[in-house]
């Protein structure tokens, strides 16, 4: 039996592949999304403007997308991988030099009737290179220092362009994301050992510029480091947001006031109520119960992401399938620790509920990649 | 296949596997992580936060600044705050918002519209967001709805600040309005300054109050509050003060100011006085005003349709916006320029036979039957145009107009105001550049007699009356101290003009004046120490056509009113100690020796007399008539009586 024989054997094909469709996972995002809607129409004081409407209609794309993706074979995404890390690296350079300046950082793509944000892009493009790379070579030389090199610079570039932007939560996921797909194609844990000993190294490096002219990080995030720290230092000023958001998540309890009810989280005493620190609208109104529950479907998604991962023989997107669900999971797992103060504030969203276009197109969109790899997978 | 090959496979395959579930491994672990500390804060701390959120919620509060004082130059306020009692609501807090409405109503007078448009804004707005429902409400109505307070729950009386002009019209074209903060102001500003977020906060949108917002606005001050659960305010933690904007002290004289309005009153004109030794602004009038005060919350638009419909446009600053020919009033530049270059000698005629032949073209002599022999000093006392003619194809354009600008005159002033126009003192680059036709002598012509393309302002205009009375070159100036402290200003200069040439020049603006034959003289005074020195200008604002002369040129009084000619008087006082400068134009008010320079002569004795001028200044025959206009003139009650304009009495901005 030759081998194309046995792909269109074992692959469905037109409309059967939507019967292969992974639809636990479709319902476990539209579950997300729906949570995301009732909290934005909640911190808009009971109103579908101004960020329902939106934020619903951007979902409608991102599932279209996903679809459309899902439908095309798994092999597709694997040719176009280094084309789509091009195009976002490209993307980043372009901002760095006329993006739009939103929050005192340079992140956006002014694209007329709406805004991209290329580094959410990276995200995805990242994880895709590196599972391309990881498929191609010879599993036995993975380890060797000189195949260590290519997703290294990889994984850096972006990084690094991101880090000037600067944003620092982006970054921080890229390196993660990156760095969970190269531990997830077996390469010795050694070099993860002096990888984590390196990162220290940074920390400190990044500590010791503070004050000098070549400055890592803008002050406005090491005033946020400070107050990760010490909260109570600066209550009314960067130490504000990390007390009046633990007030607000710790004042629901364990069933919390009710949807529409909470008052701390809409009472404008956090700035970025309807993206960033949504969590805490939810916490507030929710309780615990609905805290932990929005987690524990997270938690669901990545589960789904990882089997689909390991029911694949593709190498591909068996490594695609498992960097989607661990750069998802870093989106909720930073963003919860950032708002129940485990982590400094950084800028990171809660993926599928924080109000925001591109973030949520383009998990919607990686989301897509797992489910081509779901249907399209060798059996 | 080989079996090596498959094997390998199914190695790095189960060691992805195996990768694969430690990463499901650590992210759980991280998620048990979070679990735990959400159990942390909501179940075993939930007490704790919820009591921070029930009782001690903080909130920060920001504190408006008082906007500068703005004052004349002997203390008289022109701009201040008043108290501006208000009512707002917080939907939330209100219970049922129609019944507290209906209580409310039936308390104080309140406008139904208002009222409407106010309620849409709270249901469309969070209910926690404090919206206006009235303001501008007396001490009585407030202090009722005070003392109702507890009847009308979500309502709370405030007392805010709003901008107040107690001069109303008379300074609405020096010191300008403030106004709302409105999206336009936000957009093209790119103001980013906290306190524009204070509700009903109001930023300088006119003259000198946009001008000089940055010194006067101050800076926002905060407090810190706790509320409670229905966000009422339990107490005031700390407070930083709002830090105050600066006082502004203008050089303008607000009585000088007002008599110089009411004497324009029912004009479209405009006026500036200048002091001719340092260049401060003492009056800069025009007219038709309009009352600041309505701008302060925003002009309804049937006023703002009506003012800007008026045919003499009271929005308009004639003082320093506008831009006339300069008319006769241009002739000492041009005979400066001429005396200065050499070419003429002050006694030398030239023969006025009431027109004069250029090429194809005749140019006529206002006089229409000549003037006869014309030397410098006869030439400006009668303002023959053939003189000036025959001396303008003697020293070409450019020396004409460089001794213009020499005198500010198509030059910008830098004075605090909007929209100050910059004039034309054209040149044959000028005319090239801008009408793409090359120079040709009869422009010069024209632009002898201030026809033409030369177009000044009144400011110009007496930006040069000033230079040509003292031989400073004199800048205009408006700003007398920001916070008791003058502002820098460059040193007074001497112009670099032979002063015996000033002279001559002098001599002529006097017998214009004084002179049996000058244009001016019904304008004279008569007390030795109060004469006056000028020059009178007519401005043509239409061509009179070869056919028309024909006919007999129609009469100023038979046209309508918008293409009558503009008139015009600059002049000086005391003439042989020259302390006051001034420009009057008279918008399509005929002749500038009947329109324009009586207004001039009254307001430069006003301004040497520091008061309503004594009928002994003015020819014994006019005195009658001078006392019926000044009856019936509605002046400012005297300095320091007891109905007199609030002043700080020190004739500085700050003690």
């Amino acid at each position: 039996m030759s081998f194309s024989l046995y792909q269109i054997n074992t692959m469905p094909s037109g409309w059967r592949k939507v019967l292969y469709l992974n639809w636990p996972l479709v319902l476990l995002l539209s579950i997300v999304a729906c949570i995301g809607f009732m909290m934005l129409y909640s911190v808009a004081g009971g109103s579908m403007e101004p960020w329902v409407m939106p934020q619903a209609q951007r979902f409608a794309i991102g599932m279209t997308a996903m679809f459309v993706i899902a439908m095309i074979p798994i092999a597709f995404w694997r040719l176009v991988s280094g084309l789509g890390y091009a195009v976002s690296l490209i993307l980043l350079l372009y901002v760095e030099f006329f993006g739009t300046v939103g929050m005192g950082a340079q992140r956006w793509l002014d694209l007329g009737p709406f805004r991209l944000q290329p580094s959410e892009l990276a995200k995805i493009t990242i994880v895709m290179v590196l599972a391309a790379y990881y498929a191609r070579i010879d599993s036995a030389k993975k380890s060797h220092p000189i195949y260590i090199l290519p997703p290294l610079v990889l994984i850096l570039i972006p990084v690094f362009l991101t880090l000037k932007q600067p944003d620092l939560g982006t970054a921080v996921l890229l390196l993660l994301g990156g760095g969970a797909v190269v531990f997830a194609a077996g390469v010795h844990w050694a070099y993860f050992a002096a990888l984590i000993a390196s990162g220290g190294a940074a920390v400190l490096a990044v500590f010791a510029s503070r004050g000098t002219e070549w400055q890592l990080l803008k002050d406005y995030q090491f005033r946020r480091i400070d107050t990760f720290i010490d909260p109570t230092q600066d209550p009314l000023g960067a130490g504000y947001h990390i007390t009046q958001s633990q007030i607000a998540l710790g004042s629901g309890g364990f069933s919390g006031r009710g949807f529409m009810e909470g008052t701390q989280s809409r009472l404008n005493f956090l700035p970025e109520k309807h993206t960033d620190f949504i969590f805490t609208t939810l916490a507030e109104e929710f309780g615990f119960i609905g805290a932990s529950s929005l987690l524990f479907v997270y938690l669901l998604i990545v589960a789904l992401c990882i089997w689909t991962a390991l029911s694949t023989r593709d190498r591909f997107a068996s490594l695609l399938s498992l960097g989607i669900a661990a750069t998802f999971f870093l989106y909720f797992a930073i963003n919860m620790a950032m708002v129940m103060g485990l982590a400094p504030v950084v800028g990171v969203p809660l993926p599928l509920v924080s109000y925001g276009g591109t973030a949520m197109m383009v998990l919607l969109a990686a989301f897509g990649l797992v489910q081509s790899a779901h249907i399209h997978r060798p059996r | 296949m080989a079996r090596s090959q498959k094997r390998k496979i199914e190695d790095s395959s189960a060691q992805l596997s195996r990768r694969a579930i430690v990463l499901g491994g650590l992210m759980t672990t991280t998620c048990l992580v979070l679990a735990g500390r959400m159990r942390y804060l909501q179940l075993e701390r939930a007490d704790d936060f919820r009591l921070l959120a029930e009782e001690n919620r903080i909130n920060l509060r920001l504190l408006p600044p008082a906007r500068g004082v703005i004052y004349d130059r002997k203390g008289t306020i022109l701009a201040d705050n008043a108290p501006n009692y208000r009512i707002t609501m917080v939907r939330e807090d209100a219970g049922d918002v129609d019944v507290v409405l209906a209580r409310l109503s039936r308390i104080v007078n309140l406008d139904r519209g208002k009222l409407d448009r106010a309620r849409d804004e709270m249901m469309s707005r969070p209910p926690f967001v404090p919206v206006t429902i009235a303001d501008r409400l007396t001490w009585e109505e407030f202090s009722l709805v005070s003392v109702n307070a507890p009847a009308l729950p979500g309502i709370t009386p405030d007392v805010g600040l709003s901008r107040n002009y107690p001069l109303g019209g008379d300074f609405s074209h020096v010191v300008g309005y403030v106004g709302p903060v409105s999206d336009y102001y936000l957009d093209t500003t790119g103001d980013t300054d906290p306190v524009l977020q204070i509700p009903d906060f109001q930023v300088g949108r006119y003259n000198v109050e946009a001008r000089l917002e940055d010194v006067l606005r101050g800076k926002a001050g905060s407090k810190r509050v706790e509320v409670n659960a229905a966000g009422r305010v339990m107490r005031e933690l700390d407070r930083s003060a709002a830090q105050q904007g600066a006082d502004v002290q203008l050089t303008i004289d607000a009585y000088l100011q007002n008599y110089a309005e009411a004497r324009l009153a029912g004009e479209s004109a405009g006026a500036v006085v200048m002091d001719t030794q340092n260049g401060d602004i003492l009056a800069l009038a025009s007219a038709p005003t309009y009352d600041p005060n309505l701008f302060v919350r925003g002009i309804p638009s049937s006023i703002w349709q009506t003012l800007n419909e008026d045919p003499y446009r009271p929005l308009a600053n004639k003082a320093t916006q506008g831009l006339y020919p300069p008319g006769s009033t241009y002739k000492m530049v041009v005979a400066l320029a001429a005396l200065e270059a050499g070419l003429i000698d002050p006694n030398e005629t030239v023969f006025c036979g009431g027109s004069m032949q250029l090429g194809n073209r005749r140019f006529h002599c206002w006089k229409r039957g000549g003037h006869g022999r014309m030397d410098l000093i006869q030439g400006l006392a009668q303002s023959c145009d053939v003189y000036y003619y025959d001396l303008a194809q003697r020293v070409g354009i450019e020396a004409i107009s460089a001794m213009a600008q020499k005198f500010g005159c198509g030059v910008r002033h830098e004075v605090p105001l909007s929209g100050v126009a910059t004039g034309i003192a054209p040149t044959m680059e000028w005319k090239l550049a801008n009408r793409g036709e090359p120079w040709v002598m009869g422009d010069t012509l024209n632009a002898s007699i201030g026809q033409g393309f030369v177009l000044n302002s009144p400011l110009q205009l007496a930006v040069m009356t000033a230079r040509l009375a003292s031989g400073l070159a004199v800048e205009p100036r408006l700003i007398r101290s920001i916070d008791g402290v003058e502002p820098h200003y460059d040193p007074i200069t001497s112009l670099d003009v032979n002063p015996a040439n000033l002279a001559k020049i002098r001599e002529g603006m006097f017998e214009v004046s004084n002179g049996e034959r000058g244009t001016a003289l019904n304008s004279r005074t008569v007390l030795e120490d109060y004469l006056i020195a000028g020059k009178t200008g007519t401005s043509q604002v239409r061509n009179i056509t070869a056919a028309e002369r024909a006919a007999g040129v129609i009469r100023n009084e038979d046209l309508p009113w918008e293409r009558r000619d503009h008139a015009l008087f600059v002049g000086y006082a005391p003439a042989h100690a020259p302390r006051y400068a001034i420009s009057v134009i008279v918008e399509h008010g005929g002749g500038g020796s009947a329109a324009a320079a009586p207004l001039a002569r009254d307001i430069l004795l006003y301004a040497m007399f520091d008061d309503v001028p004594p009928l002994e200044a003015y020819p014994a025959s006019q005195r009658r008539s001078v006392q019926e206009r000044h009856d019936a003139m509605q002046l400012l009650p005297r300095r320091g009586s007891t109905d007199a304009p609030p002043s700080n009495g020190t004739g500085t901005s700050r003690a």
